[in-house]
């Protein structure tokens, strides 16, 4: 049955390699720092531990980062290697249909979609990226800039104290931690929903994983893409088989795994926030 | 009538006028410094120094005087030859010379018998007060010394029965008195044998004889009775003089010192009964057998049995008929027993409480043992058991203490002390007595108590003498800060019986709430900053209190030696962060974001990243929310299609949505 079904390619293999090592850098990087945030808890102290003492999770903490640079730095790099090979040019990249800059649309997107959550009209026929994912997209650029450089300067102290006063330090540290709240907050809740939990998605979209959509679906969630695919007739294109079994549940195991490492963040950082905060 | 006045007059003014002229006569020929004669074929200098005899006590005197019967024109004074007679004028203390020792040996015409002039000189003789004199107190020891020390004629062939006299006499009290510390008041030969009327202490007249000497010594020793309070009940001074032991039974002439030698009842006139393994007591039977061997084998070895058990009487069959009290060591461990009575223990034992422990409760009795002896239950090593006996968990003592302490024994033994000293066997590690003190242990409360909270560090530094050195000039000592609140002392950060090493986890950890319970915001803040959210996960090598501020030698930053002050606070960091410098050392330890006259960066970057943090969720969150009912629809309306899908494909298979 589901071998007669047609499913679309939404996302490269670099990509989807991109972000499973994303997923694995990030809930290294929230569990280590979120137990030396929230030291004052008893799940921090047991999280330390796991991670091998403090000193051994800080070695984590740093080793995930890394990863993580090396994932933005992968990126930055395929979108170069993408401009040259299939736009020719930055602008055909940055202000094509299909770029991740926000444009147009996608403000007119966002009041429709407010429209339609109040009952006034109908759902927006999203394209190849809605405004929330671009969000998403952007907030990492931001999150890498903000975190990383205040992580950089917490990891060199001495050397950036060369430049910076020594409260600098400790502005660092606020506006890391907090930043890093901000990030873990955002993608274990708003994003966890808006890709996973919402009811349509229910319980999980392996599409990151897989990066394959059946075409039914891809039909109703991006009218719009498929409409211009068709179009320009060039949905053959992208048409592939779906993934045997056994490799699909590996990859539900594992988005489960990363799910559930998240919510119970989420649970520890509220618990902490709630009930020992000071 | 006036005749007589007359006459009497000019006598009075013409007979010094002659007289004088006499002594110039003399000095005629005796000033002469090489004035020598032959007499019964000895040559003999017979200058006189004019100066030194003006000077002299019989300075106002003319030669005639003493030289009686000498006729200056009779030169050279063959014919009357005689010898001075001092006695012609001090007739007293010719009295008394005729009597002693020196005197019945001048009349024997002993050779080595001491003459006037061997003491006191002859025409230079000055008043005892003066410090040149020869009879001067400094000078006495070694006077008579020139006779009565090893080698001399006099003791090596007359009839001295003591001997080592100056040597004994030099490392005395008294000596050490005279010799080594310059008090003239100190008894010399003479305060004791009289200057001029030495008898032996056999003879009854004499001031050293037994009937005597107690008032001999208390010429000086004035209140010699109250001292010997604790030996000699008072009455017995008047009652049983002839019983009581005179001065030198216990303390030995010439080596006078806080020791006592053995004299008086022989131990075997005791072990005549006391031998018997069968003897018991009448009243209750209890067996009063002693093993001699064990107390010759004790640290009492040379202690005779009546110098513990006093009040016997010699004269008695059984002299130990009169004794009435128990044995007291105080007798002799006099300053222990005014330790002992002042201490918890002692004050216990004098309400006759019956678990109060009394000296042999620790060092036993006849066997006892000096607390270097490893066999000794006071042995540094056996000290723990030794108070445990009481002390334990459940023992007498500990149930009835109502203090903080628990478990004392147990604590000790897990503490570095505890370790050292059983595991180590170390045996200078801190024991029970080294902080309580082995006689007077007193609760903390007590202001004399070793262990109060004035006296700890003191306590402790008698052991961690550097540490205490450290700590009296740091910023934490009563020494350094006037401040009604109270100092920290070893035991607030050490605790007591628990103390650990200062390098293990555990202390490193503690320590910093230790600080938190005075420097109460300071802590808190230290635990806002990554230093303190790190050791608050229990790790121990970020910088925690004393890695900055030091542990005994805190100082206020303002001074120069602070670790912190500006010379030093770069090098302090750099004992972590080699690579530290000046504007690394500007980093906030005990920054907090909550205030924002302090801090105003902190303050308004938490905020900031607050603000950016909750404008966020809020927008996200009502979008989420708002979109949640239209996604619910979305999710029946993909359902029915799917549904259709099937039933067009006319398939029974359950769709995943379904399940889920």
């Amino acid at each position: 049955m589901s071998s007669e079904k047609k499913y679309i390619l939404r996302f490269t293999r670099l990509n989807r390699a991109l972000h499973v090592f994303m997923i694995i850098s990030f809930l290294i990087l929230s569990l280590t720092g979120m137990s030396l945030k929230f030291s004052y808890t008893g799940w921090a102290k047991v999280l330390s531990k796991f991670f091998g003492g403090f000193e051994s999770a800080g070695y984590w903490h740093r080793f995930a980062a890394v990863i993580m640079i090396i994932v933005f730095i992968s990126h930055l790099v395929d979108l170069v290697r993408v401009k040259r090979k299939e736009f020719g040019s930055w602008k055909a990249l940055l202000i094509g249909k299909n770029s991740m800059l926000f444009n147009k649309k996608d403000w007119q997107d966002f009041k429709d979609s407010l429209k339609w959550f109040i009952g006034r009209g109908e759902r927006p026929e999203y394209g190849r990226w809605t405004y929330w994912e671009k969000f998403d997209y952007f907030a990492v650029f931001w999150g890498m800039f903000v975190i990383g450089s205040t992580g950089m300067t917490l990891w060199f102290p001495e050397f950036f104290t060369n430049f910076f006063p020594g409260w600098m330090l400790n502005v660092a540290t606020i506006v890391h931690s907090d930043e890093a709240l901000l990030a873990t907050g955002f993608i274990f809740t708003i994003h966890f929903f808006n890709t996973h939990l919402r009811p349509e998605k229910f319980p999980m979209d392996i599409v990151i994983f897989s990066g394959r959509v059946p075409l039914e679906e891809f039909k109703l969630d991006r009218p719009q893409e498929y409409k211009e695919l068709v179009e320009k007739d060039e949905l053959d294109k992208y048409f592939v088989e779906q993934y045997p079994p056994i490799i699909l549940r590996g990859m539900k195991i594992f988005g489960w795994t990363a799910l559930s490492i998240g919510f119970s963040i989420i649970i520890w950082i509220i618990y902490a926030m709630i009930f020992v905060y000071r | 009538m006036i005749k007589i006045i007359l006459i009497q007059v000019l006598i009075i003014i013409i007979l010094p006028q002659v007289l004088a002229q006499s002594n110039e006569e003399c000095l005629m020929c005796h000033d002469d410094p090489d004035f020598k004669a032959k007499i019964s074929g000895r040559t003999i200098l017979l200058h006189v120094n004019q100066k030194s005899f003006t000077a002299s006590v019989h300075g106002d005197l003319d030669c005639i005087d003493c030289h009686e019967n000498y006729d200056a024109d009779d030169v050279p004074h063959v014919s009357e030859r005689a010898k001075v007679e001092c006695g012609s004028c001090h007739d007293d203390v010719q009295e008394l010379y005729v009597e002693c020792l020196h005197g019945k040996a001048k009349a024997k015409g002993d050779p080595l018998a001491p003459l006037c002039q061997d003491c006191h000189g002859k025409h230079d003789i000055l008043p005892v007060g003066d410090h040149f004199s020869a009879v001067a107190p400094m000078k006495i020891p070694f006077l008579c010394g020139k006779c009565h020390r090893e080698g001399t004629p006099v003791q090596l062939q007359r009839n001295i029965p003591k001997d080592r006299i100056l040597e004994n006499y030099s490392q005395s009290i008294h000596g050490e008195g005279l010799l080594h510390k310059g008090l003239v008041v100190s008894a010399t030969c003479v305060s004791c044998h009289s200057a001029h009327r030495i008898l032996p202490h056999t003879d009854s007249r004499s001031t050293i004889s037994r009937q005597n000497i107690a008032e001999t010594c208390a010429v000086c020793h004035a209140e010699i009775e109250t001292v010997h309070r604790q030996i000699i009940r008072g009455e017995l001074w008047e009652k049983q003089a002839h019983i009581l032991p005179a001065c030198v039974d216990c303390h030995q002439p010439h080596e006078i010192r806080r020791v006592y030698y053995d004299y008086g009842m022989a131990d075997k006139d005791c072990l005549e009964c006391h031998d018997n393994p069968n003897i018991v007591a009448s009243a209750d039977g209890h067996s009063l057998f002693v093993n001699y061997d064990t107390i010759k084998q004790s640290r009492h070895t040379n202690i005779a049995c009546s110098q513990c058990h006093s009040e016997v009487n010699v004269s008695k069959h059984r002299p130990c008929e009169t004794i009435e009290n128990k044995v007291d060591c105080s007798a002799c461990h006099a300053e222990i027993g005014m330790e002992y009575s002042v201490s918890m223990h002692g004050s216990l034992a004098a309400e006759n409480d019956e678990n109060a422990p009394t000296c042999k409760e620790c060092h036993g009795t006849h066997g006892t043992l000096g607390r270097l002896n490893p066999q000794s239950p006071t042995f540094s090593i056996n000290i723990p058991d030794l108070c445990g006996k009481c002390h334990r968990e459940g023992e007498t003592a500990a149930v009835r203490y109502t203090g903080t302490e628990k478990d004392i024994v147990n604590h000790y033994t897990e503490s570095i002390h505890g370790k050292g000293l059983i595991k180590s066997g170390l045996t200078v590690t801190a024991t029970c007595t080294d902080c309580h003190t082995a006689h007077k242990e007193l609760p903390h409360t007590h202001p004399e108590s070793s262990i109060n909270r004035n006296n700890i560090s003191s306590t402790c530094g008698s052991c961690h003498h550097g540490i205490e050195e450290q700590f009296d000039k740091s910023i934490h000592s009563p020494l350094v800060s006037d401040t009604d609140k109270e100092l920290p002392v070893c035991f607030d950060c050490h605790s007591a019986h628990e103390i650990k090493r200062a390098d293990t986890e555990g202390f490193k950890l503690e320590i910093m709430t230790q600080c938190g319970r005075c420097h109460e915001e300071i802590a808190e803040t230290y635990f806002d900053t990554y230093h303190g959210k790190v050791s608050q996960l229990g790790y121990t090598k970020t910088a925690k209190c004393y890695d900055c501020h030091g542990a005994h030698d805190i100082l206020p930053t303002i001074n120069p030696e602070s670790r912190l002050s500006r010379e030093n606070v770069v090098e302090t960091c750099r004992t972590c962060h080699p690579a530290a410098n000046r504007q690394f050392a500007g980093y906030l330890t005990h920054a907090t974001h909550h205030d924002p006259d302090k801090y105003p960066f902190l303050f308004w970057a938490f905020w900031g990243m607050t603000g950016l943090l909750v404008g966020t969720f809020i927008i996200a969150g009502a979008h989420t929310l708002l979109w949640l009912p239209r996604s619910l629809e979305w999710r029946r309306k993909l359902k029915k299609m799917r549904q259709e899908d099937n039933d067009s494909s006319e398939s029974v298979e359950d769709n995943n949505v379904d399940k889920a």
